[in-house]
């Protein structure tokens, strides 16, 4: 929207011609607008005149004057009103009733200017109108946009969710039928691909829990002082189990001793997320370090992993939903694909910040930075 | 003579549908080719030609099913080719490549829905082969 169309209807010549005269050389430019913008008037004689050129083409607004030699402006507003609903008119009248005003109003007119009009007022009301556009323009491409990536997530989503529900209900359909006769012993492993199937669907829901409580913005429970130590170590300790069973180990270094205010439940999330993908992503007898260390400002908690590592290809996916890197590496392993994301908005809440560094094969840092002034913004 | 066995082509990602999907058409006769991804598949398609192909639409890429499709296609036009999602119509994308112009590009002979049953997709199967 860098031009735009002002259909002038007015009978009198010296209106039309000052109305071009005045807008051919006037720009509008907020500061929150990226473009300037400037005027093309066309001019209309008569109301018949008027409506032939908004049925041919669109125009941004419509200065109407209500008196006119055949139809009459006010009786032309609900045509323009149908053929062109964006188009913002404003009335302009020397005899401005209030009857009149009250009935173009409820009719669809936005806005009036008394006539005669000096050239500042006329840019005044173009000013207010461009602006009024402008926003009605963002709002509807925002609205848009938003739910457009709603609707590809639901999309996402489903296919996430059904894809263990076919592979279950697959498993069971070959039990019913007994696929592989008698013997219960048989359908053992189908047994335990289910289960390990249904495990990674509860994963799944329970990320979705979580993302759905921090984009309403309800809080579990309320901030508070919290030691990060206690925090680091108990998320340790909640991944020794799946550690120790494919041979990694967990080490904390940490060389200062801060509380950070926060909610509980966030900072976990961040903490078990990514130990999670640390130990997850590993290779057997690999190695999670832990480095935790402070200044004045800020906590700077470091994981550091000696697993597969992350090409350099997807690391610019690698905070979007639903992302997951499908190597032969990571096949076997179970994962919603909304861990890291989650960790993102948590840390983006807190005004942190998170980067990655990984070569493939070797291993991966996260590297989390969180201000110690605590959160600011909900 | 015994008649050889028509052989299918399996591609899919997800370990547990390439099991069952060996299973189901091991049980009704057919040699199977299961591959796990689209760089598995295409390394078999080198190798051998299918009798006929049915594709995950979503593997490494979110258009591998597609990428595999054309490949073989182009290889063998006669091998028809199946593509299969888990994406639902009903939350509106539809690889439906009924459209004379989806298929134009898409190449692939016929869409399902993953959640199909067993007998009808059988008869699908039947139904492409015979042609």
């Amino acid at each position: 929207m860098n031009k735009l169309k002002v259909l002038v209807v007015d009978d009198e010549p010296g209106i039309r011609s000052g109305v071009s005269r005045i807008l051919s050389r006037f720009t509008v430019d907020y500061p929150f607008m990226d473009e300037q913008i400037s005027f093309e008037v066309l001019e209309a004689e008569t109301g018949e005149i008027g409506l032939d050129i908004i049925d041919r083409e669109p125009v941004d607004v419509v200065l109407l004057d209500n008196k006119l030699p055949g139809v009459q402006g006010i009786d032309m507003l609900e045509t323009i009103r149908k053929k062109q609903p964006d188009a913002f008119i404003t009335m302009i009248t020397s005899h401005a009733s209030l009857d009149v005003a009250v009935k173009a109003t409820s009719i669809g007119a936005h806005d009036f200017v008394p006539k005669p009009f000096t050239p500042q007022e006329l840019k005044s009301s173009l000013e207010n109108i461009t602006k009024h556009l402008f926003l009605k323009k963002m709002t509807r491409q925002l609205q848009k946009e938003g739910k457009q990536i709603r609707f590809q997530f639901l999309q996402v989503l489903s296919h996430e969710l059904k894809a263990p529900i076919n592979a279950i209900e697959g498993y069971l359909n070959m039990i019913v039928n007994k696929q592989f006769g008698d013997n219960i012993s048989d359908y053992q492993e189908i047994t335990e691909r289910s289960l390990e199937r249904l495990k990674g669907m509860r994963g799944l829901i329970m990320d979705l829990l979580d993302l759905t409580r921090f984009e309403t913005g309800k809080n579990p429970s309320e901030p508070q002082e919290i030691d990060i130590r206690l925090l680091a170590q108990s998320a340790i300790d909640l991944h020794k189990p799946q550690a120790i069973q494919n041979d990694i180990s967990i080490r904390l270094h940490i060389d200062c001793d801060v509380c950070i205010y926060g909610v509980p439940d966030e900072l976990e999330i961040i903490f078990n997320n990514l130990l999670s993908n640390a130990v997850k992503y590993n290779k057997p007898n690999g190695k999670v370090d832990l480095y935790i260390s402070c200044d004045d400002a800020a906590v700077t908690i470091v994981f550091r992993d000696t697993g597969m590592g992350i090409p350099e290809s997807e690391m610019s996916n690698l905070f979007k939903e639903f992302f997951r890197i499908k190597t032969e590496e990571t096949k076997g392993i179970q994962g919603s694909g909304l861990g890291l994301s989650i960790v993102k908005k948590i840390v983006d809440i807190y005004r942190g910040t998170i980067e990655v560094e990984s070569t493939p094969g070797l291993g991966s840092v996260f590297t989390v930075q969180l201000p110690l002034s605590g959160k600011t913004t909900k | 003579m015994k008649k050889e066995k028509t052989t299918i082509l399996v591609a899919d990602d997800d370990a547990d549908y390439l099991f069952q999907m060996r299973v189901m058409l091991e049980n009704a006769g057919y040699e199977v080719l299961a591959a796990d991804s689209q760089r598995m598949a295409e390394e078999i398609v080198e190798a051998v030609k299918p009798d006929l192909a049915i594709l995950d639409l979503m593997m490494e890429k979110d258009d591998s099913g597609f990428i595999l499709s054309y490949k073989i296609k182009k290889k063998y036009p006669e091998v028809p080719v199946i593509l299969a999602t888990a994406v639902s119509q009903e939350t509106g994308i539809s690889f439906g490549i009924d459209a004379e112009e989806d298929r134009s590009w898409i190449k692939a002979d016929l869409y399902l829905e993953k959640g199909i049953r067993q007998d009808q997709l059988l008869l699908e199967i039947e139904k492409l082969l015979k042609r």
